[in-house]
């Protein structure tokens, strides 16, 4: 489990245990937090569950695979804390993460 | 207007397997999709990835797979309506009546939305101000090419889209090809043919940059880019593409008075049937308790959503099942000689 802190545009703020092993995405979708489509439901096809990733926590995740990088070059803006959330898998030392999201993922 | 026993509104995977299962009990349908080709995602988001879970298929890529769809259903010689779009539903004493955007008109006895996620369309630039000009300096696909002669293009994007864009334009405009980051991920002898006309003079390239903002009264007169370091760059220009991929917008669906559940509506389980009598929903725009977004789950949807059909299609008739391998009539559907 790992609390995580998903931050809408308009600032509020929603914090959530999630289980190991679902991605940050899912974690979302499953919890009804607005802001993360995820309309390929995770397979990086779409670029509708875009996050920015606060900057101490960037570094500390697990690189970018080929791919997710050419699926963000479609996000609503994109910057350099961009990540897809469903390419992020919790664990529990995913405890404390906080991400912001776009003003719109389309 | 076009008479039909079921209206298919979606050519991907699963509309495509419905299709056949509608042929299979003799019902017959037409299919309207927005895109230019069959396959939906499996052509346009992966066509070349492989899919490991279909039934007795080890392996395929999107592209086989949508291959195989279209020659199974091959005897049924369906009426595809492509690069168009259900724009109104209404019903029309037992029956409904459908218009697209392009003014065609359908009187089914029943609809079928297999619609993926919605519809495709490109995505947008998400400065404010691109709205005004879209259409007139602003686009997302090219239709005319030689209004950009002699003039200054600005080209966004990393995509074979915006390099094919870049090369083919440069030779008769000034071309600014503008990029997030310094990779492009189009095709590697694209990438390298627009380095050389960057040498040439032909085409200069601008990384690191976004769009940040657009001026101009009637005409655009500049653009503004911004860089990863905050640096703001004016750019005078006359056109500008952009090149970002296709979005899935559920798009008039949600005209229709069908329930939704945020992008989704909910059906029933014994035949995927939607609160509107006569629509079914199947594939990944349907929900349900235990819902799993798969291209096999969507082939069982397909199968029961036919049969479900059969009673507004032929009110007075008795639907049997059959097996195709012993059908005669089924052998007949699919011209199979005895």
């Amino acid at each position: 489990m790992a609390k995580i802190t998903y931050i809408e545009h308009s600032g509020k703020s929603h914090t959530i245990q999630v289980q190991n092993g679902l991605t940050v995405m899912e974690g979302a979708v499953q919890n009804n937090i607005p802001g993360i489509d995820a309309d390929c439901g995770g397979s990086m096809a779409c670029a509708t569950c875009h996050v920015y990733v606060k900057e101490e926590w960037f570094n500390k995740l697990p690189k970018k695979e080929d791919g997710e990088e050419d699926m963000l070059d479609m996000a609503h803006e994109p910057n350099k804390f961009s990540r897809l959330s469903c390419q992020l898998t919790v664990s529990d030392d995913l405890e404390g993460l906080v991400v912001n999201l776009p003003a719109k993922q389309a | 207007m076009i008479d039909t026993d079921v209206l298919v509104i979606g050519a991907g995977p699963v509309g495509l397997f419905c299709v056949h299962q509608l042929g299979i009990i003799g019902l017959k349908c037409e299919v309207v999709d927005n895109l230019d080709k069959k396959g939906g995602q499996c052509i346009e988001l992966y066509p070349d990835k492989p899919i490991y879970d279909i039934p007795a298929v080890p392996e395929c890529t999107g592209e086989e797979l949508t291959k195989n769809l279209i020659e199974q259903i091959k005897p049924f010689k369906t009426e595809f309506h492509l690069n168009d779009r259900v724009e109104e539903v209404k019903k029309n004493n037992n029956k409904w009546l459908i218009k697209t955007i392009k003014g065609k008109e359908f009187n089914a006895s029943s609809i079928i939305v297999a619609g993926g996620v919605g519809s495709f369309e490109p995505r947008k630039f998400s400065v404010k101000e691109c709205e005004k000009f879209e259409g007139k300096e602003i686009f997302y696909s090219v239709k005319d090419k030689t209004i950009f002669k002699d003039k200054t293009v600005s080209i966004f994007g990393g995509g074979d889209s915006a390099l094919d864009w870049a090369i083919e334009l440069s030779s008769n405009s000034e071309v600014k090809l503008i990029h997030r980051r310094d990779e492009f991920r189009g095709a590697q002898s694209s990438v390298n043919k627009v380095k050389e006309l960057e040498k040439q003079g032909k085409v200069e390239i601008l990384t690191q940059y976004q769009l940040s903002s657009v001026e101009g009264e009637n005409k655009i007169k500049s653009i503004g880019i911004k860089h990863d370091d905050g640096n703001i760059k004016k750019i005078e220009t006359n056109y500008v593409l952009g090149f970002f991929g296709l979005i899935m917008k559920l798009g008039p669906i949600v005209n229709w008075r069908l329930n939704l559940d945020k992008k989704h509506i909910p059906v029933n389980t014994e035949n995927f049937e939607t609160n509107q009598k006569g629509i079914f929903a199947i594939g990944d725009i349907c929900t349900y308790p235990g819902k799993v977004k798969l291209i096999l789950s969507g082939f069982h949807e397909g199968a029961l959503a036919a049969r479900g059909c059969f009673k507004y299609a032929k009110p007075n008739e008795k639907l049997r099942f059959e097996f195709s391998t012993t059908s005669k009539s089924i052998h007949k559907r699919l011209g199979v000689k005895e």
